[in-house]
């Protein structure tokens, strides 16, 4: 993530001179590149999934044109298909979210999804106890309890990477299937209503609303007021990023540690920071079924929210606002397999999915290999003269 | 009492050993320097290449085959991403874990018209060995052809990547490739032979799954080759240790199943390899060193 930086003095690079005459000038590339470089992956890999799927289409025995039709009415031809996509990328905006805040401090934070499950719990078991508040407030509290536990449970490989060196991808995979044995031994002993796998409804006050109650389109709609905040925490994340102390050194810390110890910024308290804060995020990502859609908590009602918000940030390049459209993509993909489910199995957009991803890192790297030979400049040489005998 | 024994130990034996091929899988492609947590899409498509395979020529030799041809050609997409295109090697993995699970489920649904298992299928006939089939308890699985390879190839494995210039060459593209380099070896070749011999592993292992099970199930690899991982980093990247790992993941597993109810909650069991595997990490049992250059594409043209 590049930081606007105000230039000082002159606008002038310091270094410029120094180096004249010794390093060749760096050629700077067009805004026409940049546009390329950015959403040149985003367009080429989702052309790509797109046709790959009109060609299993056809394979499976469909027609790729009544597909894509019953993809695009089902979707984004009636407000309620747009109101059920947005239902979709809401969680994904959130666990979007709480990957690139991560990312920005190089760290890769594979456990959303367990982050998730935690915080739901936890939200569901406070939304449920705090009946005698009124509404707002205990709405509130309840998403309190959901972002504490995330974020608790979002700290240990913080805490882990921070004193020990653990690698957090490994750590945050193990704790992803953690969270889920104990989320399972709490509801099965503890929380859940005989015979079932969901606990008891929460209380009315902490239930978000749902738009319907607003728009006589959205009938039937499960979407609710969850899109809102997670639209808010997208300008909320962008502001502290950008604007405050905490979020630069962040930024800094993505730089490397290297550049992270030079800048004087305390390694391990942010390594802690950031996964707690990203933990925090996810938790909040249940409020979406918890809090909005079904007002209980069940049993693997996260359905991959956590690694998909890895797909997310990867195509917002962890920029907290283009986290947004990158999630109502996703989210698109996710209701468009239910739409065309009678046409095509469901698990095609799955495919899709894959697909796309694959082949955006792959451009991605090629573009970034391809822009370091055309606008850096090559690396000194420095040749050793040779002895004089 | 020793019946019980017996019927313990075998039962170990059997829920350990696709841990172990998937966990020595993983072993050959770290040491090479490519992180895979595709083992898990790599074991399912095992599964599914084993039913078909064996469904389609009625043949279960023929579905060993196939399913680790399988696991090779998701091995091989890895590698094409990783060595080839340099991208992000955990990306890659998740992509193609995502892309296992949606791809089976589809072909499930388009050639066994089932959202959920596929038709029964026969498992490998045991082998005729006139003493091990009378041992009690233990006499089907010593004799199953199946069971025998396993364990050969993993005693094997740790042979490869020990004893032999090979193995030292493999290690060396996980540790130093810029010395290999510079060596004259190549490390492409090499990197490129670490994931395809973790896609045989693994596939494997989806064969015996799907042989244990007689069909294919969707999602049936259900967390295998994460636990796999597990058992690699408690072993320290290396096979043999990653198979004892194995051995104790499958104890758990086995006491998790034998264990009246509401001795030890069953989920507590269920930890146990995850839990072990973040002591192991965070170091307070052993150390766990991974490969100094784990995870990072190698381009000549980068300083380090």
């Amino acid at each position: 993530m590049k930081l606007r930086r105000r230039r000082s003095g002159h606008g002038q690079d310091p270094l410029a001179g120094a180096l004249e005459g010794i390093a060749p000038p760096a050629r700077r590339p067009g805004l026409l590149w940049l546009v390329l470089r950015s959403l040149g992956p985003v367009f080429l890999s989702v052309v790509l999934g797109l046709g790959l799927a009109a060609i299993f289409a056809r394979l499976l025995g469909a027609s790729p044109a009544v597909f894509f039709e019953t993809l695009f009415a089902g979707t984004l031809g009636s407000a309620y298909g747009v109101s059920q996509v947005v239902f979709r990328a809401t969680p994904l905006i959130f666990t979007g979210l709480a990957v690139a805040l991560a990312f920005q401090a190089r760290l890769f934070n594979i456990g959303a999804e367990g982050q998730m499950a935690i915080g739901g719990l936890a939200m569901a078991f406070v939304g449920a106890s705090v009946g005698a508040l009124p509404f707002p407030l205990a709405m509130f509290v309840a998403l309190a309890g959901g972002a504490l536990a995330g974020g608790v449970w979002g700290a240990i490989p913080g805490v882990l990477k921070a004193r020990t060196g653990s690698h957090e991808v490994i750590v945050t995979i193990m704790l992803n299937f953690i969270a889920f044995a104990l989320v399972n031994y709490l509801l099965s002993r503890r929380l859940a209503l005989p015979e079932t796998v969901r606990t008891a409804e929460i209380a009315a006050s902490a239930q978000l609303p749902r738009l319907s109650e607003w728009s006589d389109a959205l009938r039937g709609s499960p979407l609710n007021a969850g899109f809102l905040l997670a639209v808010l925490a997208a300008f909320a994340l962008q502001a502290w990023s950008a604007r405050t102390p905490a979020g630069f050194s962040l930024q800094i810390l993505g730089e490397g540690p290297m550049q992270a110890r030079y800048a004087g910024i305390p390694i391990a308290r942010f390594t802690v920071l950031a996964m707690t804060l990203s933990g925090a995020l996810a938790g909040l990502a249940a409020c979406n079924f918890v809090l909005g859609y079904k007002h209980y908590f069940e049993e693997g009602f996260t359905a991959g929210a956590g690694f998909q918000g890895i797909a997310v940030a990867l195509f917002a390049r962890n920029r907290p606002l283009w986290v947004v459209p990158s999630a109502l993509f996703f989210g698109l993909l996710s209701y468009g397999g239910l739409v065309a489910n009678g046409i095509v199995p469901r698990e095609l957009l799955d495919v899709v999915q894959a697909v796309i991803l694959i082949s955006f890192i792959v451009l991605d790297r090629a573009l970034r290999r391809i822009t370091r030979r055309a606008f850096e400049p090559a690396p000194i040489q420095v040749t050793p003269q040779a002895e004089p005998a | 009492m020793i019946e019980t024994t017996l019927a313990f130990v075998a039962q170990v034996l059997r829920i350990s050993a696709p841990y172990g091929l998937a966990a020595v899988g993983g072993v050959f492609s770290e040491r090479a320097g490519v992180v895979n947590i595709a083992l898990e899409g790599i074991l399912l498509s095992g599964a599914f290449g084993a039913v078909y395979g064996t469904l389609a020529s009625g043949n279960p030799w023929i579905g060993l085959l196939v399913g680790v041809a399988a696991g090779l050609a998701v091995a091989a997409l890895h590698a094409a991403v990783t060595i080839f295109a340099r991208a992000d090697q955990i990306l890659s993995g998740l992509a193609i874990n995502l892309l296992a699970f949606g791809g089976t489920r589809c072909l499930l649904e388009a050639i066994y018209h089932s959202a959920s298992n596929s038709p029964r299928i026969d498992a490998l006939a045991p082998l005729p060995i006139p003493f091990l089939a009378s041992i009690p308890a233990l006499g089907d699985l010593l004799t199953s052809p199946l069971f025998l390879l396993a364990i050969l190839v993993i005693v094997l494995a740790q042979g490869l990547l020990f004893g032999t210039g090979f193995g030292l060459a493999l290690r060396a593209a996980g540790d130093g490739p810029r010395a290999l380099d510079g060596a004259g070896l190549s490390l492409t070749a090499l990197r490129w032979s670490g994931v395809l011999l973790s896609g045989f592993f693994a596939g494997m292992a989806g064969v015996w799954l799907a042989m244990e099970q007689h069909s294919f199930t969707d999602g049936m690899s259900g967390g295998r080759g994460y636990i796999a991982l597990a058992a690699m980093i408690v072993g320290k990247w290396s096979p043999l240790g990653a198979a004892l790992a194995c051995l104790l993941f499958g104890a758990a597993e086995t006491l998790q199943i034998r264990l009246p109810d509401g001795l030890v909650p069953a989920q507590f069991l269920q930890m146990i390899p995850y839990l072990v595997t973040l002591l192991v990490l965070a170091g307070w049992i052993g150390r766990a060193t991974p490969p100094a250059k784990l995870g990072e594409a190698y381009d000549r043209e980068e300083a380090e």
